[in-house]
């Protein structure tokens, strides 16, 4: 069995996040962490490789500093990683990743016996599509929200976690499987890890190496491939000074409960 | 005649997944049509409810007419009786190619956003997840647009016949909003979070008017690769305070009536839809409630999207426990308790009359949705 | 000073290991009650931490002083007690049996202390032998196979949760002072061997502190470590290493005290605005932020320098440990007169960090020790 985990390498957005004056992202005033799910689903994948000795291969698409968190993943006790990476998969929407990934994955070689792991969603995009996305175009089964995973043969029984409760699913292998970070505490590197994780080359898939994979057509990959655009981005006004409210009690009520309806908070 | 999704005229109407578990609709699906409808509107378009289902599922869907679908398209099957992404994805996609919807909304359950990419990636069409707001008219998203943001609108740079669903969504944790389009493929897919649409209110001649059509799908065996072995419901844990979405707290001023205090402090959390009670060190120390609901220095420092500070006059001790929260509201006697100094909203008054009137007011705009 | 990709995500795995494991319940405790936290020990075995300077093949990591250096200071930086859990294994544990034991020896000790499996203590200090350890009074009288241990040491940090002691004794009475000592592994099980009430320390709580007290304790020749006689540079030789690694908790400390200060005076309004801005408190800021960032290049570059070997890192490794630790006091000092009145409250992390700091000049070799070595080094 080999496991495959798809990772990506985000922007912090829990602390302090700075907005560019025409409603872009600063991402150079940020610094980046591995997607807290992504991170879930490779403890996930190196549990299973601690009971059953597979190979664990750490996969993301991304620029160059992707390298490091491919490297941290290493040290954590992944076999080897893989960057996808290439000016023409810029610019791609959750449709085109999946295509570039699943392309990169083919590539690699998916075996009967095999798993793909990824994070249920990015904490910048949010939209919790690739995963489900990639199973797509590979034509393997999915199951996402995985809280608990177990290999029975060439089985997995997985526990998928509904708002009130949950589903026991049983899946066979070649599959997908998204986590959420609740599903485990991811382990820590350890300083034998890194020094040997310098020690193993990292995989660089750029398009000249995929494009000749079935599923890596240029009309499908990259800003001309995405389905979506952005039609505009902007910042919400910024979180003001706080406001006394005024009135009788009846009246500051009202006025509280109408500014948090417009808010959507309840 | 083969699918083209990038074939844009063929496509008309607007469609809503309407979700049912256990045989019953969720009210997501009544929020989206209720959505659904004002795009239909605007867009001179019929409003169809997508249901998907076991035998007899049929049965539950003109409730769906009464929010303002004009008809509903039903998938029964067996295997559709309990959600599988296979079984579903393959309902959903038969049912599209057949008859082309423009838009398909879906409610952005976990199941949902599960269905949702991989319905999508099966029909070479664009999703766009978790949206909070969506336009036709171009007139009524620039409206939108000046009032939530910071930008100066100039009409000329819009093409204001423009008909593309045009769909907002917080992004990087919502510090961003950005508004997607997906010109050149159908149907243009939008996932939408329960609890962000209004339901409209429920009209009965609506739904005795439904059309409910059965749709003609055949879902072969062979494509069905995961089998559900069980489905638990689970009653919610308790929340910790830490990781509490809303924390309702109490300080001093509770001391009249201590009991009554912690009391409405505890309603007030569930109507805001659940949420755990907090307290300052001075409560603690009091006696008055143990210490594991203790927010500040010593205690615990909490960021719920919500925090409430009911009688609590916000020294540093305790400001340096909730400072973070997304959203701060304040309720004391003393106009210059320095709590007011971080509140996104200050109330000026006795917690004992102020409070009730919050919950009140809260659970009945609850109810009016 | 710029690390290399390398180190910066050994700090940021030791930093997330602190952030992560380290809660402020768990360090209440500790200081609460001072008792041992067994579960944190075994985390920090479960990855090496306890390893981290010690060789791949008794069971270490393999890394270096440089590694050494960053965990003591991001463990320091959350919990200084809990930085010396991981600390002695590697340096005063693992020091002097890397120093002169045997194959059989390194295997047998070694590897288990460096998995966090075992822990070995240090027991050099006597009541009447501190800075001045050669004139102690412990003996070791050969009996055959076996050498026969008597007398009392003290402020023996982890005696009462150790496995094992490494115990300087004196084997040859006609000697005075340096020479005539030896080292022996002293399992604490043996017959004889007891600890002293655990010490109730100014900081530091959760790491006991005692007596090891040896009453006719039986040793095994094969469990002397070194050459007889010659104990005395091995114990110099270890407490060296040692430094380094009291030098980045001291860092650590700093640091954490630092970044409490800015935080708290960003949030105390006095005279009608944050303390943060006025002079008098942002220049107390200024000056802890640049004496820990001078500290921090002299122990960083210490590191280096004994890992090639440079033949002043000795005196550099006195240089670092003297400094930073005497840089920590006064920057704990400041940070608890930045908070004011509720810096001497044991609610707010600094009153805790101010009583830490205060052993990082004494242990390990006093400032006085250090500025001997220093100046015997400068004056050969």
């Amino acid at each position: 069995m080999r496991i495959y985990v798809c990772v990506k390498q985000v922007p912090d957005t829990s602390g302090k996040v700075a907005v560019n004056e025409n409603g872009t992202l600063n991402r150079a005033s940020m610094a980046t962490i591995i997607n807290p799910d992504d991170l879930a689903a490779a403890e996930a994948a190196l549990r299973l490789k601690d009971e059953t000795g597979c190979r664990v291969t750490a996969v993301s698409m991304g620029p160059a500093p992707a390298m490091g968190m491919l490297r941290e993943l290493i040290a954590m006790g992944c076999d080897d990683g893989v960057l996808i990476s290439g000016r023409e998969f810029g610019g791609s929407d959750t449709f085109a990743t999946s295509q570039i990934i699943a392309g990169a994955l083919s590539n690699l070689g998916i075996g009967e016996d095999d798993v793909i792991f990824c994070g249920r969603q990015a904490i910048d995009g949010d939209t919790a599509q690739v995963g489900p996305q990639i199973a797509e175009k590979l034509n393997i089964p999915q199951i996402t929200y995985a809280a608990d995973i177990k290999k029975e043969g060439n089985k997995l029984i997985v526990k998928r976690m509904l708002e009130d409760g949950y589903m026991m699913v049983e899946m066979q292998t070649p599959c997908l499987i998204t986590c959420i970070k609740e599903l485990n505490a991811p382990r820590y590197m350890t300083v034998k890890g890194i020094l040997e994780s310098f020690e193993k080359e990292i995989t660089i898939l750029d398009y000249p190496a995929l494009k000749d994979e079935p599923l890596i057509d240029p009309t499908t990959i990259g800003l001309k491939g995405s389905p979506t655009n952005i039609f505009k981005s902007f910042a919400p006004p910024l979180k003001g000074a706080g406001r006394m409210l005024e009135g009788t009690e009846n009246e500051m009520v009202d006025e509280l409960v109408s500014e948090l309806a417009k808010k959507h908070i309840i | 005649m083969s699918y083209n999704s990038a074939d844009i005229a063929a496509f008309s109407d607007i469609w809503v997944f309407c979700e049912q578990r256990e045989g019953k609709l969720m009210n997501t699906d009544f929020e989206l049509i209720s959505e659904g409808r004002k795009l239909a509107d605007e867009r001179g378009a019929k409003l169809v409810g997508l249901l998907v289902g076991g035998p007899g599922i049929e049965n539950t869907a003109k409730e769906l007419g009464g929010y303002g679908a004009d008809k509903v398209i039903v998938c029964a099957d067996p295997c559709l009786e309990v959600y599988t992404t296979d079984a579903y994805t393959e309902a959903v996609c038969q049912t599209v190619m057949d008859k082309k919807p423009e838009v398909l909304l879906i409610g952005a359950s976990n199941i949902g956003r599960d269905l949702g990419p991989r319905v999508a990636a099966r029909l070479h069409t664009g999703l766009t997840a978790d949206c909070t707001h969506l336009d036709i008219d171009m007139n009524k998203y620039l409206e939108f647009l000046s009032e939530a943001s910071t930008m100066e609108i100039n009409t000329k740079k819009f093409d204001m016949e423009d008909t593309n669903l045009k769909m907002t969504r917080p992004a990087f944790g919502g510090h961003l909003m950005a508004t997607i389009i997906c010109p050149r493929f159908r149907p243009c897919m939008s996932t939408v979070r329960p609890g962000v649409m209004k339901k409209a209110p429920f009209d009965q001649a609506k739904a005795d008017a439904c059309e409910i059509e059965m749709a003609n799908i055949n879902i072969d065996e062979a494509v069905l690769k995961t089998k559900v072995v069980e489905v638990v419901k689970e009653t919610k844990k308790l929340v910790d305070l830490i990781g509490a979405e809303v924390v309702v707290s109490v300080g001093r001023g509770i001391a009249k009536n201590v009991e009554g205090g912690i009391k409405i402090a505890e309603e007030l959390a569930e109507a805001f839809g659940g949420g755990v009670v907090g307290a300052s060190r001075a409560v603690v120390d009091a006696g008055w409630i143990s210490a594991d609901h203790q927010v500040g220095q010593t205690g615990k420092t909490v960021h719920p999207k919500i925090y409430v500070a009911l009688g609590i006059s916000g020294a540093i001790q305790h400001r340096a426990g909730m400072q973070d929260s997304e959203l701060i509201i304040a309720v004391n006697t003393n106009d210059t308790a320095p709590i007011f100094e971080v509140a996104d909203y200050g109330i000026v008054g006795d917690l004992f009359k102020v409070a009730p009137l919050m919950k009140d007011a809260i659970l009945a705009a609850k109810a009016g949705k | 000073m710029i690390l290399s990709e390398k180190y910066e995500m050994m700090r940021k795995n030791f930093r997330n290991f602190a952030e992560t494991e380290f809660t402020d319940e768990i360090l209440d405790h500790l200081d609460r009650t001072g008792e041992f936290n067994w579960e944190i020990w075994k985390k920090m075995g479960k990855y090496g931490f306890t390893g981290v300077k010690l060789p791949k093949e008794y069971g270490g990591q393999g890394g270096d002083s440089l590694a050494y250096v960053l965990m003591n200071e991001e463990f320091s930086r959350i919990s200084p007690v809990l930085a010396i859990y991981a600390n002695t294994p590697n340096s005063l544990g693992g020091g002097p049996l890397l120093a002169c034991g045997n194959k059989e020896q390194l295997e047998k000790y070694l590897t288990p202390a460096a998995k966090g499996e075992k822990q070995i203590v240090f027991g050099l200090t006597e009541p009447g032998a501190g800075s001045d350890a050669a004139s102690m009074v412990t003996r070791a009288d050969q009996d055959g196979d076996y050498y026969i241990l008597n007398g009392r040491k003290c402020f023996i940090s982890g005696a009462p949760v150790a496995d094992y002691a490494i115990v300087f004794a004196r084997t040859d009475p006609k000697q005075r002072g340096a020479r005539g000592i030896s080292i022996f592994i002293v399992d604490m099980k043996l017959p004889g061997v007891s600890c002293g009430k655990p010490e109730e320390k100014m900081g530091i709580a959760g790491y006991p502190t005692s007596d090891l007290v040896l009453e006719d304790v039986r040793v095994h020749k094969s469990d002397m470590l070194g050459t007889p006689g010659a104990g005395y540079k091995t114990a110099m030789t270890t407490l060296d290493g040692g430094r380094l690694g009291v030098a980045g908790q001291s860092l650590g400390i700093a640091q954490g005290c630092l970044e409490e200060s800015i935080s708290y005076a960003k949030e105390r309004k006095q005279f009608g605005k944050p303390i943060a801005m006025h002079q008098a408190i942002s220049f107390m800021l200024a000056d802890m932020a640049t004496e820990i960032e001078a500290a921090r290049c002299l122990v960083y570059n210490t590191a280096m320098a004994k890992d090639r070997g440079d033949k002043d890192a000795s005196m550099m490794c006195s240089m670092a440990k003297y400094f930073a630790s005497e840089m920590a006091n006064r920057v704990a000092a400041k940070a608890v007169q930045i908070h004011g009145g509720y810096g001497y409250i044991k609610d707010y992390k600094v009153e805790r960090f101010y009583r830490d700091a205060r052993i990082k000049t004494i242990y390990e070799g006093t400032s006085q020790v250090q500025q001997i070595v220093i100046s015997r080094s400068l004056l050969k």
